[in-house]
C-alpha cells in the first residue's frame, strides 16, 4: 500500500504537481480568486464585496466547462471560488474529491434559497453538500422572429419540431441553424423530443437521437460553444440555435441595443425543458475557504441576488430576491420559468463514464457528419 | 591541471542544450508516454497511473489503432497539411522568386514584409478572419451592397475559409526555405540559357525549377509537419464536420476527460509524422 503511495506521488510529481503545502498560519484572508462564466455577474457585485469585506477579488472567467474542469483536473487551480454546471461538471468534481464540502455555520444566508430547486439539484449532489445555487436556467431555441416569420409564417416555433424535423431545418437552412457543442447539454432534449427517457442510456436510445440529428446535420450550421452562438445570434447571424436560456435572453437584450431590426426571442420547448443549475462550489484545494465561504453568503444576499438576475438575465434561486427583480425581467416567463413550465423540465443525472463515452463518441459523429 | 580543467569545460557547452532537449523535449514525450497506458479515473488528475495492480492498461492504443473514427482524423489531418503545404508553395514560390530577384536594397524590407505578420499575435489574425467572412463580415456586406448578392454567403466554418487560414498561418514556412534556395543559385545558369536560345518558360521549366526543387521539397515538408498537428484553425475557422487529429485529441482531453486516449494519439501523431521529419532532415543533409 505504501509503495503504490509512493507511486502515487511520484507520478502526480512527475506531472507538475506539487504535494500539499505547509499549512500557512492562520490570518485574515484578503484575497479571493474568483473562477466564473463569462458575462455572469453584477459588477458591483465584485465591487461591493471588497468594500465590505476588504478582501480584494481576482476574478478569472472561462467559457466552457471543458475548460474550467480542465484546470481543475490538473489540481492546484489556485482558485477559491468556481461556478461549475449541476451535470455533468460539479457532480463530477464532487465525486472526484476536487471541491471542498461546504460549512454552512459560515454560510448563514444558506436558507434563503429555495428549497425545491435545492432538491432538484439532490440528483446531482445528494445532501446539497457541494455546492450553493447560483443562477440556473432551460435548454431551449433561440429564434431569430422576424427572418423566421419571413421565411417561415406557420413556423411550430413553441416545439423542437422547428429544428428537429428535417422538412423544417431545410427551410431554415439559409438563415443559418445553430446547436451548442455540448454533448451532455443537447443529447438529453433530443431523447425528450423523441419521447424517451432523456437520461436514458440504452444504446437503442442513443442510436434513435443520433439518427435524429444526422437527419438535420446537412442544415447546420455551426456547431460551437455557446458563447460563440451568443455574439452570432446578437448580431443576426443565426435563425435558430439550440443553447442555454440566458444566453439567448442575453443576445436579445443586445440585439435590442444595436438597432439594427434583429429581433430574438426564446422558447423552451413545449415537449420539456432540460433544467440546468451554476453550482457555487469551493476547489479542495482552495487557497481562500474562509474567504470563499464569505463570498458565497454574500451574494445569496436578496439584494444582491436581484442585481445579479438584473443584470445577467438568469434567474436566481432566491424567493427574497424576486420583489427586488426589474419587473420586465421577473415577468418575463422566458427568464423566469412559471410553475406550469418547471413543471415541464427535466434534470439529467449523473452517467456511468461508460455510457458517457458512447455519448460523446455519437456527439463526435454527429458533428463530423458521419 | 590543464587537461583535467579542460575535461571538465570541455562538455560544457553541449550541457545547455542537452539539458533543455532533455527538460523540454524527453521528459514531457515520457509523461506523454506514461499517460498513454493510464487508467483513466474519476479523480484529480483523471487518471490512475500504469504500475498499480491493473498493470498499464493498453485500451487507449486498441482504441485508436482499431477505431475507424481516428482513423479518419488521421486521414482528413494528413489531407489537409497536404493541401495546405501545396497551396503554400503555389503561393510562395512567386513570392521567393521576386524577393530572391529584387535588388539588394529591396530584399530586407520585403523579407520583413513576409515575417511581419509573425509580429502579431496569432489570434487576433484569426480574428481578423473572422470578421472578414462572418454573415455580417466585409465581405458578405461589399458583396450585398454591390447587389451580387442577396443572401450573405455562408463563408465562415467551411472548408475554403479552413484552407484560407492554414494558408495565411504557415506561408511564411514556405517562402522562407523557397527564398534561401532560390537566392543561392547562380543567375549565370539562367542567362546561359537564355543566350543558348531558350524561352523563359523554358528557362523556368528546365533551370529555375529543377534547381529550386530541393528547397520547395523543405518547403513542402516544413508546412507539413506542423499542419499536420494543427487544431485550433479548424475549430475556428473549419466547418464542424473538420474532425481532424488535432482538434480530436483536444476532445478527448477536455470534453471525454479521457487522459490516456488523448495521450495516446498524440504519440501515434508523433510516430505518423517522423516520416516526413526523417525525410527533411536527409533533405537538408544534402543540400
Amino acid at each position: 500500500m505504501l509503495r503504490r503511495r509512493i507511486a502515487t506521488a511520484a507520478f502526480a510529481a512527475l506531472l507538475g504537481l506539487s504535494a500539499a503545502m505547509p499549512a500557512r498560519a492562520q490570518q485574515p484572508e484578503t484575497v479571493l480568486n474568483v473562477y466564473n462564466w463569462s458575462d455572469y455577474i453584477d459588477p458591483y457585485a465584485v465591487a461591493q464585496f471588497q468594500q465590505e469585506t476588504g478582501i480584494r477579488i481576482r476574478y478569472d472567467v472561462y467559457d466552457s466547462l471543458e475548460t474550467l474542469e480542465g484546470k481543475l483536473s490538473a489540481g492546484r487551480s489556485g482558485y477559491d471560488i468556481i461556478v461549475p454546471t449541476s451535470e455533468p461538471t460539479f457532480s463530477r468534481l464532487a465525486r472526484a474529491g476536487a471541491l471542498k464540502p461546504l460549512d454552512r455555520a459560515l454560510i448563514p444566508n444558506w436558507g434563503k434559497q429555495d428549497a425545491t430547486l435545492l432538491r432538484q439539484v439532490e440528483s446531482s449532489d445528494p445532501g446539497n453538500r457541494f455546492g450553493a445555487i447560483y443562477l440556473y436556467g432551460t435548454v431551449g431555441l433561440g429564434i431569430r422572429a422576424d427572418r423566421v416569420r419571413e421565411l417561415f409564417p406557420d413556423a411550430p416555433t413553441d416545439s423542437l419540431d422547428l429544428l428537429m424535423k428535417p422538412e423544417n431545418a431545410r427551410r431554415l437552412a439559409r438563415c443559418g441553424i445553430a446547436v451548442m457543442d455540448s454533448a451532455t447539454d443537447v443529447l438529453p432534449s433530443i431523447l425528450q423530443w423523441l419521447g424517451r427517457d432523456p437520461n436514458s442510456t440504452e444504446p437503442r436510445d442513443l442510436r434513435a437521437a443520433e439518427d435524429a440529428l444526422t437527419a438535420i446535420r446537412p442544415h447546420v450550421r455551426a456547431i460551437t460553444a455557446s458563447g460563440n452562438i451568443l455574439d452570432a445570434l446578437a448580431n443576426g447571424e443565426y435563425c435558430v440555435a439550440l443553447t442555454y436560456s440566458g444566453d439567448v435572453i442575453q443576445a436579445q437584450a443586445r440585439a435590442r441595443e444595436a438597432k439594427r431590426g434583429v429581433e430574438i426571442g426564446y422558447v423552451a420547448p413545449k415537449e420539456g425543458a432540460q433544467l440546468w443549475f451554476d453550482m457555487l462550489a469551493i476547489p479542495a484545494d482552495a487557497p481562500h475557504p474562509e474567504a470563499a465561504h464569505r463570498f458565497i453568503d454574500f451574494l445569496l444576499q436578496p439584494a444582491v441576488m436581484a442585481g445579479i438576475t438584473n443584470h445577467v438575465r438568469y434567474p436566481n434561486a432566491v424567493p427574497e430576491a424576486r420583489p427586488m427583480v426589474n419587473p420586465a425581467v421577473r415577468d418575463d416567463p422566458d427568464v423566469y420559468p412559471t410553475p406550469e413550465m418547471l413543471k415541464r423540465t427535466f434534470t439529467t443525472a449523473p452517467l456511468t463514464p461508460a455510457a458517457e463515452r458512447a455519448r460523446s463518441r455519437s456527439w463526435s459523429r454527429f458533428k463530423a457528419g458521419r | 591541471m590543464h587537461a583535467a580543467l579542460r575535461a571538465i569545460l570541455r562538455p560544457l557547452p553541449l550541457a545547455v542544450p542537452s539539458l533543455w532537449l532533455a527538460l523540454l523535449v524527453a521528459a514531457p514525450l515520457l509523461v506523454v508516454l506514461v499517460l498513454a497506458f493510464a487508467w483513466p479515473a474519476e479523480s484529480v488528475p483523471p487518471i490512475a497511473p500504469p504500475w498499480g495492480a491493473e498493470g498499464p492498461n493498453t485500451e487507449p492504443f486498441a482504441l485508436v489503432l482499431e477505431d475507424s473514427f481516428y482513423h479518419a482524423a488521421f486521414a482528413q489531418a494528413a489531407l489537409v497539411a497536404a493541401g495546405t503545404a501545396a497551396l503554400c508553395l503555389l503561393l510562395g514560390f512567386p513570392m521567393a522568386m521576386g524577393l530572391a530577384r529584387a535588388r539588394p536594397a529591396w530584399r530586407l524590407p520585403l523579407l520583413m514584409a513576409v515575417l511581419l505578420p509573425f509580429w502579431t499575435g496569432f489570434l487576433p489574425r484569426l480574428g481578423a478572419w473572422i470578421g472578414l467572412l462572418r454573415d455580417e463580415g466585409w465581405v458578405n456586406t461589399v458583396l450585398q451592397s454591390l447587389g451580387l448578392i442577396t443572401d450573405p454567403l455562408p463563408l465562415l466554418y467551411s472548408w475554403p475559409a479552413l484552407f484560407l487560414g492554414m494558408a495565411h498561418a504557415y506561408l511564411p514556412f514556405a517562402v522562407l526555405p523557397l527564398y534561401a534556395s532560390l537566392s543561392r543559385r547562380d543567375p549565370a545558369m539562367e542567362e546561359a540559357a537564355a543566350d543558348l536560345g531558350a524561352t523563359p518558360w523554358a528557362v523556368f521549366r528546365t533551370v529555375t525549377l529543377p534547381l529550386a526543387a530541393p528547397g520547395a521539397a523543405a518547403a513542402f515538408l516544413l508546412v507539413f509537419i506542423p499542419a499536420a498537428g494543427e487544431y485550433v484553425i479548424p475549430e475556428l475557422l473549419g466547418p464542424p464536420g473538420a474532425q481532424l487529429v488535432g482538434r480530436v485529441l483536444w476532445q478527448e482531453f477536455f470534453q471525454n476527460r479521457d487522459w490516456p486516449v488523448a495521450a495516446a494519439l498524440a504519440v501515434l501523431l508523433l510516430l505518423a509524422l517522423l516520416l516526413p521529419i526523417l525525410l527533411f532532415q536527409r533533405l537538408e543533409a544534402r543540400r
